[in-house]
This record gives C-alpha cells, sequence and structure tokens, in this order.
C-alpha cells in the first residue's frame, strides 16, 4: 500500500509539473492562441499551448465519433461515425454522428422530425421550438438551448463494449477449457493465474472463506473490465473510459449497492446502533457510518479511479505536447528528445497504474464488501 | 467540482449500468462459474491426492514400525526359545548326571552289600574249615599225645607246616 501511495503521489507531482508548464507556456503565447482561436473547427494544426490544452480537454471527454487521426492541413477526420441515440422532447431519435461534421461547439445543427439537435463540448443539445442556431451567453453556455438524455454509443460505449466482448471471449475459452482437461492449454494459461489471483489475494482474504464466493462474479467481472479498459486507454486507439465519471460513479454504485444488500445482522447492528458505546453516543455513530457506507466509500472508491486514469491521460499527453510547446526554447531535437523519454517514462508507469487501480478498485470494493458480511463473535 | 458535474454523462451512466449487468451475468453464467468450479474441483483433487500420500506415508510408517516390532518380538521369541532349550538341556543333563550317580552309588551299595556276604559267608566258612582243621588237628594231638611227647610236637608242627603251605 506504501508503494502505491508513493506512485500516486510522484503521478499528482507530475500533473502538477505539467500543468505548471502548460499555463506557464499559455501565458507566454496567449496572443498567438487568440489568433487561431477557432482553429479547431477549420482542423489546423495544434501548435499552442490553448490548442494542445483544447486538444487534451477534447480527449478527456467522451466523444460521439471515432477519430483516429485527424489531417491537420486539409481538417480531414479518418474513423468512423457512432450511432446516437437520443431522447428528445419528441421522442427517441436514432442517426449517426457525421450527421453533426464532428462540429463540437454547436454550429451545425441536425433537424430530426422537428427537433433541433446541436452537440457542443460532447454534449447533445436540443434547441427550444423557435431557435434555429444556438445562442451562447459570455462564458460560452447555451441559452436557447438544454441537454437530451443521451443514449449514443459513444466512444466509451464502443470501449466498454469492446471490452465485454475481449472479457468474454477470453474467459468462456478458459472455461470451456477446464472440460478437456484440470490444466488450461495456450493463453487460458495467461488468464487462469489472473483469476486465481483475484479469489486468493483479493476476495478470500477481504471476505472470509464462508462468503467469498457469492462476490467472485462482480470482483472478477469489475477486476478486468476496469483492468482492460485502463489497458485500452494507453494504447493510439484513444479511449477514456475509466476516466469518465459516469462510469467511475457507476461502478461505485455498483459496489454500494453490493455491500449494502448483502450486509449482515451484526454489520446493521454495528452501523446503526453501536453496541458498548454510551446510548446517547450512538444515533451520531449511526449517522457518521451511514454517511461512510453510502457516501464516502463510494465516493473515494470512484474519484480514485477517475481522477488516476484522467490524471494519467493528462499528463502522458502533456508530455507529448512538451514536443511542441518546448520547441521555441530548446530546438525541436532535444524537445522531441525531452518529450519521447519523459512521456515513455510515464508511458511505463501507466502500465503499472492501469493494474494497480484495477486491484485497488476490486481491493476496496471486497474489503467494504468483508466488512459488511462479517460476523462478529458475541462476548 | 462544477466542472464533474458537468462531465457526468447520465446516458454513459445508464449505458454503463446497462452493460456492467449484462456482462456480469453472462461471464458468471458462462465464465466465472465453470472457471472457478472447475478450480475449486481440481483443488480439492489435488488436496485430496496430498492427504492420500500424506495417509499413505504415515500408513507406511506404521507398518514399518509394525515391522520393526514383529521383529523384535520374532527374536525375543527365538531368544526365550533358545534360552529355554539351554535350560532344558542344563536340566537333563543334571538330571541325567544325579540318576546316573544315583544308580552308580545304589550299585556300589549293592555291591558292598554283596561282598559283605560273601565276605562274612567266606569268614564263617574259614571259621568252619578253621574249627574242623583245629579240632582235626586237636584229634591227632589228641592221638599222638597218647604216644610221646616228642611226636605230638613233632605233630602239631608238621600240622602247622600243612597249614601255612594251605
Amino acid at each position: 500500500m506504501k508503494s502505491m501511495n508513493t506512485v500516486q503521489k510522484s503521478i499528482k507531482g507530475m500533473m502538477l509539473f505539467a500543468v505548471m508548464l502548460v499555463t506557464v507556456f499559455t501565458h507566454a503565447s496567449g496572443g498567438h492562441g487568440e489568433d487561431n482561436h477557432d482553429s479547431e473547427a477549420h482542423g489546423n494544426q495544434i501548435d499552442t499551448a490553448e490548442e494542445i490544452r483544447g486538444y487534451i480537454k477534447h480527449h478527456l471527454q467522451d466523444s460521439h465519433d471515432f477519430v483516429l487521426y485527424t489531417d491537420g492541413a486539409t481538417g480531414k477526420h479518418y474513423g468512423f461515425s457512432l450511432p446516437v441515440i437520443v431522447s428528445t422532447s419528441k421522442g427517441m431519435k436514432f442517426f449517426m454522428s457525421s450527421e453533426f461534421h464532428h462540429n463540437d461547439d454547436g454550429h451545425v445543427v441536425v433537424e430530426k422530425d422537428g427537433v433541433k439537435l446541436a452537440k457542443i463540448h460532447s454534449k447533445i443539445y436540443e434547441l427550444n421550438e423557435g431557435s434555429v442556431t444556438v445562442e451562447f451567453d459570455a462564458d460560452h453556455h447555451a441559452t436557447n438551448a438544454h441537454k437530451v438524455i443521451d443514449l449514443s454509443i459513444t466512444k466509451s460505449v464502443v470501449g466498454m463494449l469492446l471490452t465485454a466482448l475481449l472479457m468474454f471471449l477470453g474467459f468462456s475459452s478458459l472455461a470451456r477449457g477446464y472440460k478437456k482437461g484440470a490444466i488450461p492449454t495456450g493463453f487460458a494459461r495467461v488468464l487462469e493465474p489472473l483469476v486465481i489471483y483475484v479469489r486468493d489475494e483479493i476476495a478470500r482474504p477481504n471476505i472470509g472463506e464462508k462468503k467469498y464466493r457469492k462476490f467472485m462474479s462482480f470482483l472478477l467481472t469489475v477486476f478486468f473490465f476496469i483492468w482492460i479498459l485502463n489497458l485500452l486507454g494507453l494504447t493510439p486507439l484513444g479511449f477514456n473510459v475509466t476516466g469518465q465519471i459516469a462510469v467511475t460513479v457507476c461502478l461505485g454504485l455498483f459496489t454500494m449497492f453490493i455491500y449494502m444488500f448483502s450486509g449482515s445482522k451484526d454489520f446493521w447492528q454495528h452501523t446503526l446502533w453501536m453496541p458498548g458505546v454510551p446510548v446517547v453516543l450512538r444515533p451520531i455513530l449511526a449517522v457518521i457510518e451511514l454517511v461512510g457506507f453510502v457516501l464516502i466509500k463510494p465516493f473515494s472508491l470512484l474519484v480514485r479511479l477517475y481522477a488516476n486514469i484522467t490524471a494519467g491521460h493528462f499528463v502522458v499527453m502533456s508530455l507529448i505536447a512538451l514536443m511542441i510547446t518546448m520547441k521555441a526554447a530548446f530546438g525541436p531535437v532535444a524537445s522531441t528528445g525531452m518529450s519521447l523519454v519523459l512521456s515513455l517514462f510515464i508511458s511505463i508507469i501507466e502500465i503499472l497504474v492501469a493494474f494497480l487501480q484495477a486491484f485497488i478498485f476490486t481491493m476496496l470494493s471486497s474489503l467494504f464488501i468483508g466488512m459488511a458480511v462479517e460476523e462478529h463473535e458475541h462476548h | 467540482m462544477d466542472q464533474l458535474l458537468n462531465d457526468f454523462s447520465p446516458g454513459l451512466f445508464f449505458m454503463q449500468a446497462i452493460i456492467l449487468l449484462i456482462l456480469i451475468g453472462l461471464m458468471r453464467k458462462f465464465a466465472w462459474k465453470p472457471i472457478l468450479d472447475a478450480l475449486q474441483s481440481r483443488e480439492d483433487g489435488i488436496q485430496e491426492a496430498l492427504d492420500a500420500a500424506e495417509e499413505a506415508k504415515k500408513e507406511m510408517t506404521s507398518l514399518n514400525a509394525d515391522n520393526e516390532r514383529i521383529l523384535k518380538e520374532a527374536r525375543a521369541e527365538r531368544d526365550g526359545l533358545l534360552k529355554e532349550a539351554r535350560d532344558i538341556k542344563e536340566q537333563i543333563i543334571l538330571e541325567a548326571k544325579e540318576e546316573a550317580q544315583e544308580q552308580a552309588s545304589s550299585i556300589m551299595e549293592s555291591a558292598k552289600a554283596a561282598i559283605d556276604v560273601e565276605k562274612k559267608a567266606a569268614i564263617a566258612e574259614l571259621k568252619t574249615q578253621v574249627a574242623h582243621l583245629s579240632i582235626e588237628i586237636a584229634e591227632k594231638v589228641v592221638k599222638n599225645e597218647l604216644s610221646s611227647k616228642d611226636d605230638q610236637l613233632k605233630l602239631v608242627d608238621k600240622m602247622l607246616g600243612d597249614v601255612t603251605l594251605n
């Protein structure tokens, strides 16, 4: 646990460093940035700190298109569009994201059966009745449009489906292998120790020998889901699924509901009416314990995962961007070399973090489940 | 915080919840349950095999100890038998010796007795003969005495000489 903290601290340190760098260069080239304010929309090259920041921000968000590469000179995007499914005031609407033409600032308005939809910062807005274009206030908030419930197959959803498919193929083949013999062969030999690891190092010691079996499906699924998604995020495909707060909130809530609904009688007694303390203190303790279990524990789970992955992506992208931001100061060779070495180093750490975060999430989930199902010995 | 709330997409949350639920269900049915069952049965098998080996080892040890014990017992029995046999032998010899002694002494005794009887008989006979002789001598002496004293003495001498010759 100590090394984990050190890694987290060092990552936080790196992130701070990168943020400082980016901020410094933003100020240095602020005037230049103003000129190319709408460069993103025109698909020009990204070569100012402002644009890099925008690009990183854009990457960290979910996206309705799957863009692998953008030709800066022609503004052409290579990739594929994904289905958009939105629930508007006039029912569900289905169309392909290509209809937005990669526009992300609300300038392209798609009309579907009398519903006008625009995409602003990866969010789909429905224009109010009678409006034709989106109007913005000073803070760049849309004034005549509101968000819709967006069930699109976004890039993150694609990532999750891909992960689910990989998991299903991998582990069902491992499961089928056992029908042929007790010893797995081929790739299953890699997967089996991982399953045993989750069972013996995470679930068993934290939940207890008697009750761990019931929670294995959840723990194993969540462990591999998070791990594979974290690793996919490190590939050039550019997924950032576990860096989506909605995804981690969902994972955290799953854990919370599981341990709240499997709490033993002892758990509820110790939470709501703690024996062995003065009666006056008991309601106060109950409130503290309940807030701890309902809010703080899932919150710590979901924020830890979200923050670590977001920070990781942010740092790697910032370090890659050093190549551009430091070019003026150190020349192309030195800045490229520095960026390469640093981003390689951080990427290796990120591979560790990808595992670590999956491990910590599963570990803490099973720890909380273990607390809830524990049966105390009565003296 | 505002940024976080703005980033939170209810749609993505919903999709994630659905995907995760379905994935947990599918994985449970097609992967985790069979995998964990197979692992469990394999581990149980290994444990059983280990236990059986341990049991066999224990049995082997007890068997060895048994063998050792039996061997020891056999050896002790053999020693006992040998000792007994030796004792019996000694006793037999002793008895034989004693019997022989007894017999020898009884033979001696009877021999002695026989000798005594013979001796007594011989002595008795001797006595009778001596008595006869004495009487004869006395008869002759008495006869000769009637002739001359010298003749009588001569006769006695002659008779004594005969006796000695006899």
